[in-house]
């Protein structure tokens, strides 16, 4: 069925579109004032103003190693975190750890440990995965780099993020 | 010739066209960015520069390093003479624009034509055979309809605009500007006659001739310079980029460009015929007489005078922009040849009527 939609009668001066003209100026000249006295609040200048005080609890940013409060390396080279990470971000090389070392008996520790940035998909099975609490998601989000090289972060760099977490772990204590 | 007059006349060429004018037309680029972003609840471009006031060289530096693309199926030397001649003859009307009373006893305006506004419609019209080129030049369906549709629009609306200061012509009974604007800085501007001689019958009975002028001239220069809300000829629904659709790189800077500088010339204008030129208001600081002298200061404050005024013309400009939907094409030619046509006519008609019985 068709609907025929009345044309408004239009006034002699409705006519004349000026009146118009200044009513839309009223519009656009009052969203000017606005933005110029900053009544409008805009948005974020980005690299300027940044919004890290407000980032949630839960937030999952770049995937980053921990030392303890003694110096040693938490991450044991199990290797779960390399077997769970759904796009192969993780790449681990074991070795064993010398006799003579201060922490001989924990027996295994990383040579190398690499996770690609540009694959990690911050999901974060393995912080959930990891027995030791070796490996936390921290807030850092801007990684970048110029090079594919340069956005694989190695064990000296994921230490770096890290930093150190204090407490024993899960499996000795019930608080996290 | 005496040599001084030469010296002056290129210096003052140079400073107006070059130092003045063209950074005027990119600084109005950058101001069109920034006001429309804040109508718009935007930030607009602030990276490059305070402010972002460097944008406008960053644009530049950027279309200078792009691929200037000539496509195989134009006609070539149409297709580069085309740019060209959209640029070109808005700034040749910057000739006859008087920017200044005086300063240091030379008159700020580079050529004191006594056909001024003759002059700016001579060259002014020369535009269309930029946009004319350009569309046939380019050989293809957008560019050419893009063309046609421009075409069509500035020479109906060139009419109009000529018609509309035929009453002010008649007023001042003189075609130098410079003489028309200090007649206004003495007897009040023609807009606003609220200081000497315009402060009577004549001179209010003669204001209602002069904003109905005041209105065709400056809703014609908006169809002239191809502005919203009269830009059909590059309506990107229908016709891509009209006819600058096939132009990069720098040839399609100097069509852009060439809009901004028409735009300011023709704000020029409008300011020195209805706004009062470089005259203060109330005839502050106004020289009694057109060659009387003029202190150096006195000269600066009415070059301030009308950059003020003309920069506010600009921002009027880039508010309507932002503010109007376009029309579409019949009424736009509609409103061209059935009502201001006829109006500019009739409102020829009555100022006479109205300089014989307000005599």
């Amino acid at each position: 069925m068709a609907i025929i939609v009345q044309r408004p009668k239009l006034k002699w001066w409705e006519q004349l579109y000026l009146p118009s003209l200044f009513v839309g100026m009223k519009v656009t000249l009052g969203h000017f004032i606005a933005t110029l006295t900053r009544k409008t609040k805009v948005t974020m200048q980005y690299p300027e103003e940044k919004w890290d005080a407000n980032l949630p609890d839960h937030y999952r940013g770049a995937p980053a190693l921990v030392t303890d409060e003694h110096g040693r390396e938490r991450c044991v080279a199990c290797q779960l975190c390399e077997f769970i990470c759904p796009p192969r971000a993780i790449t681990i090389n074991p070795e064993e750890i010398p006799s003579d070392d201060r922490w001989a008996k924990v027996e295994k520790r990383p040579r190398a440990f690499e996770i690609d940035m540009i694959r990690c998909i911050y999901c974060g099975l393995c912080e959930e995965v990891c027995p030791e609490q070796a490996i936390y998601l921290r807030k850092d989000y801007a990684i970048t780099g110029t090079s594919r090289a340069e956005m694989v972060h190695d064990k000296k760099r994921l230490y770096e993020i890290g930093g150190v977490r204090t407490g024993l772990v899960n499996k000795w204590n019930e608080l996290k | 010739m005496d040599w001084h007059l030469i010296i002056a006349a290129a210096i003052k060429i140079v400073v107006f066209v070059f130092f003045v004018t063209l950074p005027l037309v990119a600084m109005s680029v950058w101001a069109e960015r920034r006001v429309s972003a804040a109508i718009q609840d935007r930030v607009g471009p602030n990276r490059v520069g305070p402010f972002g006031l460097l944008q406008a060289v960053a644009d530049g530096i950027k279309f200078l390093l792009k691929e200037d693309f000539t496509p195989a199926h134009v006609r070539k030397f149409y297709f580069w003479l085309a740019p060209a001649l959209t640029m070109v003859p808005a700034l040749l009307t910057c000739a006859v624009l008087p920017f200044g009373s005086q300063l240091f006893g030379e008159k700020m305006v580079i050529a004191d034509l006594d056909v001024g506004p003759l002059y700016v419609f001579a060259i002014a019209s020369l535009t269309v055979y930029g946009i004319v080129l350009a569309g046939w030049a380019s050989n293809s369906k957008y560019p050419f309809l893009g063309g046609v549709r421009s075409t069509s629009q500035m020479i109906s609306y060139e009419i109009c605009m000529g018609l509309s200061i035929v009453p002010l012509v008649m007023i001042y009974g003189d075609l130098n500007l410079g003489r028309i604007v200090h007649e206004q800085s003495q007897n009040g501007w023609a807009l606003l006659p609220l200081w000497g001689e315009g402060l009577s019958l004549k001179g209010f009975g003669l204001a209602l001739p002069i904003f109905i002028s005041f209105i065709i001239f400056t809703t014609s220069m908006f169809a002239e310079t191809n502005r919203l809300p009269f830009d059909l000829p590059e309506c990107e629904t229908e016709l891509v980029a009209g006819y600058h659709t096939e132009y990069s790189s720098m040839k399609f800077a100097l069509f852009f460009l060439g809009e901004y500088a028409a735009m300011i010339i023709g704000s020029g204008l409008c300011v020195t015929l209805f706004l009062g030129g470089w005259s203060l208001p109330f005839g502050w600081l106004a020289p009694a007489t057109i060659d009387a002298e003029v202190p150096w200061w006195q000269g600066l404050i009415h070059i301030g005078a009308f950059f003020a005024k003309v920069i506010g013309f600009i921002l009027f400009f880039i508010v309507v922009r932002w503010t109007l939907p376009r029309f579409r094409y019949d009424q736009l030619m509609r409103l061209g040849w059935v009502f201001f046509f006829e109006i500019a006519l009739a409102n020829v008609i009555l100022t006479a009527i109205l300089l014989w019985a307000l005599k």
